[in-house]
């Protein structure tokens, strides 16, 4: 596996893993992977795609690994069986790219809190904290600045980044991290800033699923596996429909939820 | 052998409601014909909530003397109420909620306007439980199935089963009929002192791997289920339900239901479960079970401009899951709806968890305000489909396809809010 520079071709089919779907695939981010699947396939670029599900085996040799959303218990169970398996840090050592949405995230830093608030040991593959703050849960749409996508000195403009939040811990990213962007609406990791980058692995909070709404997000993560000159243009307008209509959603705090004034005295 | 151990059931003599709930009642229904007068709904909910502003025990005092009956469930709970309410109308006079008001203010404006004797089945909202099986002391609760939903604004489905579990830990009905093949609703139902177990053959089980007693994991075979870690397993059945038939406490009933589906027939098994528990008559419920063939607009068939329709409603994963059961086979055009109100939940991401591509090579017309969504989802499902302004245009594009054909109605396949417009369109609930 390469680990810098870009690379025109791809000499085998691109190796997918969806982790634990069973768990940690409350809020449709199983999406994300058929997302990736079909715009290497429109581009003409073999795919390899494995789901592993609880208990079994999970293999280090992917390119590209997935983990989803989940429940507060499914989630510390997740984490237990991807720390007993070590299958991933192998992975990640050997340069495997990971994007791990919302509990995924969670449980890729360093430490998460339980459904109890007590806190659990992460994976430590994320150089962040997930931490449990006493303030209703973040729910709604989530838009943020341009963001970009850094690995080393290349650096990829992503432009605005759209979802739906749904979470309730704050995730504090750490000194050997960058964040994805800044938050223009909505909570994100909730200091201001949304997502996590540790080398090539990615968190975020965002839902919808995130490579749905964000099609340079997906490619950009392709890019560091099969090289950005092998990702030919797509016609992506029903997707610029879609994020722009979602952003002046957004914008317009269309779907803001109703919140009493405990809340938001709560919250500031 | 289903037969609980009979306790005193309480409907006897009606007594007459105090005064105050007297008083609850008429400010109820006040509000709610002033509703319906100046056309801003039914009325129900407000009215309810009047009268319980005024009696807040309102709820407690209407059930006193009569036989209630509670049906919950993420989905099925309205389909399951109207087939019970048929099979026990049969024999007995009934009152039900069945048009989905299903939180205390909706029963409350259902239960005013019957008589007080008259046995309650009630349609409960999943959260509401709870309070609503204190309020009542229901003898039989039905327990259809628990999955996600509306997750912005509802809880994970494993805080629901812990929250039902301690209902019924707090206030045991006489029976709980429950389905075995949902290890959510089986942890919860353990709590209660007797079950009918009903096997449904449940497909959808990506909401039941993370075990509710343990978090372990839950490992489903062909024969069942059971935890890895703890002693939660799959109990031994009392129901179950094929192509043809019920088999029930060692019995088969033949069921040639109006409605279409695996789906519906479960919905059965629970609803003749129920009113074989109540002392029904199991030919003249079953009678009635057949004949049921629209629930509160669910599988109308109708015609819009000229062109026949048929109204489907599937609102979550697992409601789709069942729905695509009849969407997979003809190859007619489709019309597929989708909205993200607060009664449908404000993010459509569940639609990454819908196997769409089940339709096949049927042309798709995506409407609905999150229309865009759904195109996104049909390009990568690389289903075969457009997106339209609104259901005129949708119908209209379909009349001019080469796949349209007249003497098939056209299956409009929605969400909530999406389903309650179509519904007016073509007159409303009748």
């Amino acid at each position: 596996m390469t680990t810098n520079g870009s690379r025109t071709n791809h000499d085998s089919a691109v190796r997918i893993v969806s982790l634990y779907p069973d768990l940690l695939g409350t809020y449709g981010d199983g999406g994300n992977a058929l997302v990736f699947i079909r715009r290497l396939e429109w581009r003409g670029i073999a795919v390899d795609h494995v789901i592993v599900e609880a208990g079994e085996e999970v293999p280090d040799s992917a390119d590209l690994y997935l983990v989803g959303g989940g429940e507060d218990g499914p989630q510390v169970q997740a984490a237990k069986e991807l720390e007993r398996s070590k299958g991933v840090h192998r992975a990640v050592d050997k340069g495997a790219v990971v994007l791990a949405v919302c509990a995924g995230m969670q449980i890729l830093g360093h430490h998460f809190p339980d459904a109890s608030g007590a806190t659990q040991t992460g994976l430590g593959l994320l150089d962040c904290e997930t931490i449990h703050v006493d303030r209703p849960r973040a729910v709604g749409e989530l838009l943020t600045a341009n963001a970009r996508l850094v690995r080393g000195a290349s650096s990829l403009d992503l432009g605005p980044l759209t979802g739906f939040e749904n979470h309730a811990g704050r995730t504090l990213p750490g000194p050997n991290s960058l964040a994805l962007a800044s938050v223009e609406i909505g909570e994100g990791n909730g200091g201001g800033t949304e997502g996590v980058i540790t080398g090539t692995v990615v968190g975020t909070y965002l839902h919808g699923p995130a490579l749905a709404r964000n099609p340079k997000l997906a490619d950009g993560l392709l890019s560091w596996i099969v090289g950005t000159s092998a990702l030919t243009t797509l016609d992506d307008s029903d997707i610029e429909i879609l994020r722009s209509e979602r952003i002046r959603a957004a914008r317009e705090h269309e779907l803001a939820p109703r919140r009493s004034w405990r809340d938001v005295l709560k919250r500031s | 052998m289903t037969t609980a151990p009979t306790s005193s059931s309480r409907p006897g003599r009606a007594q007459r409601l105090p005064l105050r709930a007297r008083v609850a009642v008429a400010a109820g229904r006040l509000v709610a014909w002033s509703s319906r007068v100046v056309r801003f709904g039914t009325g129900s909910v407000i009215g309810g909530r009047v009268s319980l502003l005024i009696d807040r025990d309102l709820l407690e005092k209407l059930t006193t003397s009569r036989e209630v009956v509670i049906v919950s469930a993420t989905n099925g709970k309205t389909t399951t109420t109207k087939l019970l309410s048929s099979a026990l109308g049969a024999d007995r006079p009934v009152v039900s909620n069945w048009l989905g008001a299903n939180m205390t203010p909706g029963i409350v404006a259902a239960l005013a306007t019957a008589n007080a004797t008259d046995t309650a089945i009630l349609e409960v909202d999943e959260r509401w439980v709870d309070s609503v099986l204190r309020a009542t002391t229901a003898n039989t609760v039905v327990l259809l199935n628990l999955s996600r939903d509306q997750l912005d604004r509802t809880q994970e489905v494993r805080k629901l089963a812990d929250q039902w579990r301690r209902a019924f830990q707090a206030t045991p009905p006489r029976t709980v009929i429950a389905n075995a093949d949902d290890p959510l609703v089986t942890w919860a139902a353990l709590a209660a002192p007797f079950v009918v177990w009903v096997s449904t053959g449940q497909e959808w089980t990506a909401d039941a791997a993370g075990c509710p007693a343990c978090s372990g994991r839950i490992e489903f075979t062909s024969a069942g289920w059971s935890c890895t870690e703890c002693d939660l397993q799959r109990p031994p059945i009392n129901a179950s339900v094929n192509n043809q038939s019920i088999s029930l406490d060692d019995q088969t009933f033949v069921v040639k239901l109006a409605l279409p589906g695996h789906v519906n027939r479960v919905n059965a098994t629970f609803a003749l479960a129920a009113a074989r528990s109540l002392g029904a008559n199991s030919a003249r419920a079953l009678d009635a079970l057949d004949d049921v063939s629209e629930v509160a607009g669910r599988y109308r068939i109708a015609t819009i401009n000229g062109t026949s329709i048929r109204l489907l409603l599937a609102k979550n994963p697992a409601g789709w899951h069942e729905a695509l059961e009849l969407l997979e086979g003809p190859s007619t055009p489709l019309i597929i709806a989708i909205n993200a109100r607060i009664a449908d939940g404000h993010d459509p991401s569940w639609l990454w968890d819908v196997a769409y591509e089940r339709v096949g090579q049927r042309f798709v017309v995506a409407i609905g305000e999150r229309r865009h969504d759904l195109s996104v989802r049909f390009r990568y499902g690389t289903i075969n489909h457009v997106v339209a302004e609104d259901l005129d245009a949708a119908l209209e594009l379909i009349r001019q396809s080469p796949h349209f054909d007249p003497a098939q109605p056209i299956d409009i396949a929605s969400n909530y809010t999406a389903f309650q417009e179509h519904l007016e369109r073509v007159g409303g609930v009748l």
